[in-house]
C-alpha cells in the first residue's frame, strides 16, 4: 500500500490483433501527490494517450494497476474527469447543456435543481464562457469548445483532472490563453492534474513535475523532472528565467537525444 | 419582403413552368380522336364531380375520393407506426450488439429484397382478412430501411461520445436517452423517410388486390369500369399525398432536433 494520492503501479499494456501482440507500455510507475500538476510528455505514438485512458478507466491495463486514494481504479467515473483531445462535446446540446448533463448526473440527489443550475453557470464562468451558453458547439471556435470541455470536466469536481493533449489542435495564441486559464483553475481549485502534451514549453510552464516517456514500443517513463518554479508563474517573466531555461533544455535533451538513442538501440 | 418574394418565385416558378409544358405535350398527344388516353381537358371535365365533391358517400364502395384516401392513410398509419416502433427497437439491438448483428443482419438483407406484394398472399392466409393483411404488408415493407438505418446510426456513434458517456457512468436507459437516440437521430429519420415512401408505394398495390375502400381499390375499380380519367385524378392525389407524407416525416425530424435544443 502506498500513501500517494494517485499512483500508477507497474502498469503494462499490450494490444493483441490476430496472433500479433504489441507491447505499448512497459512497467510504468508514477506517484502523484494531491494537488500536484504532472505532465506526461513524449513523442507521438509512444502510448501517452493509452496511459491516460488506463488512469481514466477507459482502457484496462494488461498488468499492474492504478490506485486513487488507495483504491483500485477499474472502470471510468466522474472522479477522474477527462478533457479529450478533440473536445468531444455533444453537438445536439448547447454549451450550457453540455455542462449541465454532467452536473445533473453527478450531483443529482446531492444538490437541488437551482443549485445544479448555479453550479453549471459557475463553472462556465470559470472558463469565461458565460456569454455563450445558448450556443451549439458548431457555432463556437475550437478554443471555446475546449474551454467548455474543461468546464464540463471540472464541474464534476473530480479528484483527478485528466487532460489528453487538450490544446494540440489550437493556434499558439489561443493555446497560451487556455494554458493561463488552466493554471488559474489549478491555483483556485487545487485539483490534481495529469496532463498529456507534446509541447515542451507547455509542460514546463504548467507542471510541477514532468514525466518523460521513452519511445514505443514498450514505452516507459525514462526520467522525471521537477520544475522548481514558484507559482503563480507568469509566462513573460519565465522567458529569461534560468530555471525555466534549464528545465526546457533538459526536456528537449531527453526528447531529442535520449529517445533517439533508445530508438537506435 | 421583396427578397423573400423573389426567393419564393425562384423555387415555385420553374416547376410550374415544367408542369405547364407537360400538360401542353399531353394535350397535344391525346387530342386526336383515336387516342387511347383522355386529354387533360377531358380529364377535368369527366372527373369534375369527383373533384368538387370528395366527401359524398352513397354507401358500399361508392364514396368520394376523400374516404378512399382516408382509408388508405389509416392503413398506412397503423402499419407504419408499428414498423417505426419495431424497426427502431430492432435497429438499436442490431446496432449495439455485435452478436445480434451477426445473427440477424444476413437474414434482414435477404428479407428486405422481397417485393412488398409477394408478402400479400401469405399475409392473407395468416390473417384471413383483407384489412390486417394490407396493414401487415405496409409494416413488412417499411420496417427494413428503419431497422437498417437505425443500426447504422447506432454503430456510427463516435467513440468520443461513448467515452463521455462512460466517464459520466451513463448506463441503460440514461445512455439510450442522452447519447444513443440523439446521436443516431439523423440516421433514424433517414430510415423513417424511406419507410414512409415505401409504405405509400405498397398500399396502393396491396389495395388493388384486397378490394374494399381505399385509393388502390378505387384505381383498380376505375380500370374495370374503363373510367381512365378517374384513374388519372387518383394518381395526382396519390402523388401529392406521398409527397406530403415524405415532407411530414422530414418536418418531424427537424422539429425533434429543435425541441432537443429547447429543453
Amino acid at each position: 500500500m502506498s500513501n500517494h494520492y494517485l499512483s500508477l503501479e507497474h502498469v503494462s499494456k499490450s494490444f493483441t490483433r490476430g496472433d500479433r501482440t504489441t507491447r505499448v507500455l512497459q512497467d510504468v510507475s508514477l506517484n502523484v501527490a494531491q494537488g500536484e500538476f504532472v505532465c506526461l510528455i513524449g513523442h507521438s505514438g509512444c502510448g501517452k494517450s493509452t496511459l491516460l485512458n488506463i488512469v481514466a478507466g477507459l482502457t484496462p491495463a494488461t498488468e499492474g494497476g492504478v490506485l486513487l486514494e488507495n483504491r483500485e481504479v477499474y472502470r471510468p467515473g466522474p472522479d477522474r474527469a477527462v478533457v479529450f483531445q478533440n473536445h468531444s462535446l455533444l453537438p445536439w446540446l448547447t454549451v450550457r447543456q453540455n455542462v449541465s448533463i454532467a452536473v445533473d448526473k453527478v450531483f443529482r440527489g446531492r444538490m437541488s435543481r437551482a443549485e445544479r443550475r448555479d453550479w453549471t453557470l459557475h463553472n462556465l464562468e470559470l472558463v469565461h464562457m458565460q456569454d455563450a451558453h445558448d450556443k451549439r458547439p458548431a457555432e463556437i471556435s475550437g478554443g471555446m469548445k475546449q474551454r467548455v470541455g474543461i468546464a464540463r470536466a471540472i464541474a464534476m469536481r473530480p479528484k483527478v483532472l485528466l487532460l489528453d493533449e487538450p490544446f494540440g489542435a489550437l493556434d499558439a495564441l489561443t493555446r497560451a490563453h487556455l494554458q493561463d486559464q488552466v493554471m488559474r483553475i489549478h491555483a483556485t481549485l487545487a485539483t490534481t492534474v495529469l496532463m498529456i502534451t507534446h509541447d515542451v514549453d507547455e509542460a514546463v510552464l504548467l507542471a510541477d513535475r514532468i514525466a518523460m516517456l521513452t519511445n514505443g514500443p514498450a514505452a516507459g517513463i525514462g526520467a522525471v523532472l521537477e520544475v522548481q518554479l514558484p507559482r503563480p508563474r507568469a509566462r513573460l517573466d519565465l522567458v529569461a528565467d534560468p530555471t525555466y531555461i534549464a528545465c526546457r533544455g533538459a526536456v528537449l535533451d531527453f526528447l531529442h537525444r535520449r529517445t533517439r538513442f533508445v530508438e537506435a538501440a | 419582403m421583396l427578397a423573400r418574394l423573389r426567393s419564393l418565385a425562384r423555387s415555385v416558378v420553374p416547376p410550374l413552368l415544367t408542369l405547364a409544358l407537360v400538360i401542353c405535350i399531353w394535350q397535344a398527344a391525346t387530342s386526336s380522336p383515336g387516342s387511347g388516353l383522355p386529354s387533360p381537358v377531358a380529364v377535368v371535365q369527366e372527373t369534375w364531380q369527383l373533384i368538387v365533391d370528395p366527401f359524398y358517400d352513397n354507401g358500399g364502395i361508392d364514396k368520394g375520393l376523400f374516404w378512399h384516401l382516408l382509408a388508405s392513410l389509416k392503413r398506412v398509419a397503423v402499419g407504419y407506426a408499428l414498423a417505426a416502433i419495431v424497426g427502431v427497437a430492432i435497429g438499436v439491438l442490431v446496432g449495439s450488439s455485435i452478436w445480434a448483428m451477426r445473427a440477424l443482419d444476413p437474414l434482414f438483407q435477404v428479407l428486405r429484397t422481397i417485393p412488398p406484394l409477394a408478402w400479400l398472399p401469405l399475409s392473407l392466409a395468416a390473417f384471413r382478412d383483407g384489412h390486417p393483411a394490407a396493414v401487415f404488408v405496409i409494416f413488412i415493407t417499411a420496417v427494413w430501411p428503419i431497422i437498417i438505418n437505425t443500426a447504422v446510426g447506432i454503430r456510427s456513434i463516435p467513440e468520443d461520445y461513448r467515452n463521455v458517456a462512460r466517464v459520466l457512468n451513463f448506463r441503460g436507459l440514461e445512455y439510450f436517452v442522452h447519447i444513443m437516440l440523439p446521436a443516431a437521430a439523423p440516421y433514424i429519420f433517414t430510415g423513417l423517410r424511406i419507410g414512409i415512401g415505401l409504405s405509400w408505394l405498397a398500399i396502393v398495390a396491396a389495395e388493388m388486390l384486397i378490394g374494399g375502400v381505399g385509393i388502390g381499390f378505387f384505381i383498380w375499380d376505375s380500370w374495370n369500369s374503363s373510367r381512365i380519367s378517374d384513374i388519372i385524378l387518383a394518381l395526382v392525389y396519390v402523388g401529392l399525398i406521398g409527397f406530403c407524407l415524405d415532407r411530414l416525416v422530414q418536418l418531424l425530424g427537424r422539429l425533434l432536433a429543435r425541441a432537443d435544443a429547447a429543453t
